[in-house]
């Protein structure tokens, strides 16, 4: 058994009650109290999430800003100073090697925020494409990051002596400082709500991630684990890598053609997803809800009529909605809200109806 | 953590509570098991009148993030199950030896009861779990 690795906060998250699970090589908290409990903490106020498990790849220097501008699906040429924009790298039969957030500090200092399952993939997909390693570096195992999600957030940031980055604008990012410590603030998450993402020295988690429970505890900020972040990420319907997106799967098909800047070109991937959306797609990522009783979870298949038209990638209970949902892969002419198919759950095939996403 | 483990019930390995009555056994999952799965939203019942060999899955239990098998701790037939389940499946996680309970059994071999595990040794088992 490979040994995981663990973030600074293992102790903390422990001390406040954590149960640990695995998740990208790391040993993570999956929730403090109750899944539930925190989840509807997050809708209605804040929750903070150790998210250091996540990388960092930064480049320097025009060459390494050209060799991420060859990588990145969107135009990072045109991304202006202090904006940090979602996007994809894609191989060249336009599948995803990963789904990143890409920030651009200044014109020649760009950094990337990549899952962890994917960092040191990402890492070498970089050097082999890049003319050369000058300037590219991986900043994962010194950075920490935190993610501070709900309406609460902004007003929790003041509180922790960052009021500057409360005022923060959706997708804009500042160096601050958060409870006396260096940090980029970033207006951005992985909830489908107002939050922020905190990265930090790693050496200086601790002391933040206290810091911020001790302000926010009076407005209704909670730890959160894993459990929570993955239904808050999966009422708002966005793709977690490994279950949505792969290598094998486009972009387009995922739903996500509005972060692929096929005019702009260039990316690796690009001329191949230009292809797959000519040609047109087979298979087409949609949200559903189950009408019956019952939980859908990845790997279920889909069936219209006892055929197999799909197969689940994401399901689960949504404690907003109070029913299940799921994300699925199904075939061209079942993709509009309303159309009906069914999912197989321990050999009983399920009524699904397809719904608009974001599910809430 | 701690654990409620009444002394009066017997247990399986695999987390679920028998409290035998005259001639039937009440059947729940114990207060580790829904600590462990959290928040429980969705109990798969057997039917009224379902045959059941001891170890074999008469349902299923889901929490929010994990699934699992809920086994029969000893043979015999359903003669009841507990229909507050499907729609308040939450009842296990705020009552699991009470109103908690998941179903009933007529055991076909009393004996099968009599080689459950007591309270203690129950503890045992979940004292080397619970890291």
């Amino acid at each position: 058994m490979t040994s995981l690795k663990r973030t600074p906060l293992y102790e903390t998250h422990r001390r406040h009650g954590a149960r640990m699970i695995e998740f990208g090589g790391f040993e993570l908290p999956v929730q403090y109290t109750s899944i539930r409990e925190e989840h509807f903490a997050v809708r209605e106020a804040a929750g903070l999430f150790d998210t250091s498990h996540m990388g960092q790849i930064e480049f320097e220097g025009p060459d390494a800003i050209a060799a991420a501008g060859r990588l990145f699906s969107r135009n990072l040429a045109a991304l202006a100073p202090g904006r940090v924009q979602y996007g994809l790298l894609c191989n060249e039969n336009g599948g995803v090697v990963d789904d990143i957030t890409c920030y651009r500090e200044r014109e020649d200092f760009a950094f990337w925020c990549v899952n962890a399952a994917n960092i040191e993939k990402d890492h070498r997909w970089i050097l082999d494409h890049a003319a050369s390693a000058e300037g590219v570096r991986d900043a994962s195992a010194e950075t920490g990051l935190l993610a501070l999600q709900g309406p609460a957030s902004a007003a929790i940031l003041a509180r922790v002596g960052a009021a500057d980055a409360a005022a923060l604008r959706h997708f804009r990012f500042a160096r601050t400082q958060v409870a006396n410590c260096p940090a980029i603030v970033s207006r951005t998450g992985y909830t489908g709500g107002d939050g922020f993402e905190i990265y930090l020295d790693s050496d200086n988690l601790p002391q933040v991630f206290e810091a911020l429970l001790g302000e926010g505890g009076p407005l209704g900020l909670v730890p959160a684990g894993l459990g929570a972040r993955d239904t808050l990420r999966l009422e708002a319907a966005l793709p977690l890598y490994g279950h949505e997106l792969d290598e094998d799967t486009s972009p387009l098909a995922a739903g996500l053609g509005r972060f692929v800047d096929l005019e702009a070109g260039g990316f690796i991937g690009a001329e191949a997803i230009a292809r797959a959306r000519d040609a047109g797609l087979s298979q087409q990522l949609v949200g559903f809800a189950l009408e019956e009783r019952g939980v859908a979870r990845a790997g279920c298949a889909v069936t219209l009529a006892g055929e197999t038209i799909g197969r689940v990638t994401s399901g689960g209970p949504s404690p907003t909605l109070g029913k299940s949902i799921g994300l699925a892969y199904v075939s061209a002419g079942v993709t509009e809200p309303g159309s009906g198919f069914q999912v197989v759950v321990r050999d009983r095939a399920l009524q699904a109806r397809v719904v608009e996403t974001p599910f809430v | 953590m701690d654990f409620e483990i009444p002394d009066e019930l017997y247990y399986t390995a695999d987390d679920e509570w028998v409290h035998a009555e005259d001639d039937f056994v009440t059947v729940g999952v114990t207060d580790f098991a829904q600590q462990q799965l959290g928040d429980i939203v969705y109990v798969e019942l057997p039917s009224v009148g379902d045959q059941l060999e001891s170890d074999m899955a008469f349902g299923v239990i889901e929490s929010v993030k994990a699934v699992s098998d809920l086994n029969a701790p000893v043979s015999g037939q359903v003669i009841e199950i507990n229909e507050e389940l499907v729609d308040q499946p939450e009842i296990i996680n705020e009552e699991c030896y009470g109103a908690g309970w998941i179903i009933r059994i007529k055991p076909t071999d009393e004996e099968e009861i009599e080689s459950l595990l007591d309270a203690d040794s129950y503890r045992k088992i979940i004292s080397k779990r619970d890291t």
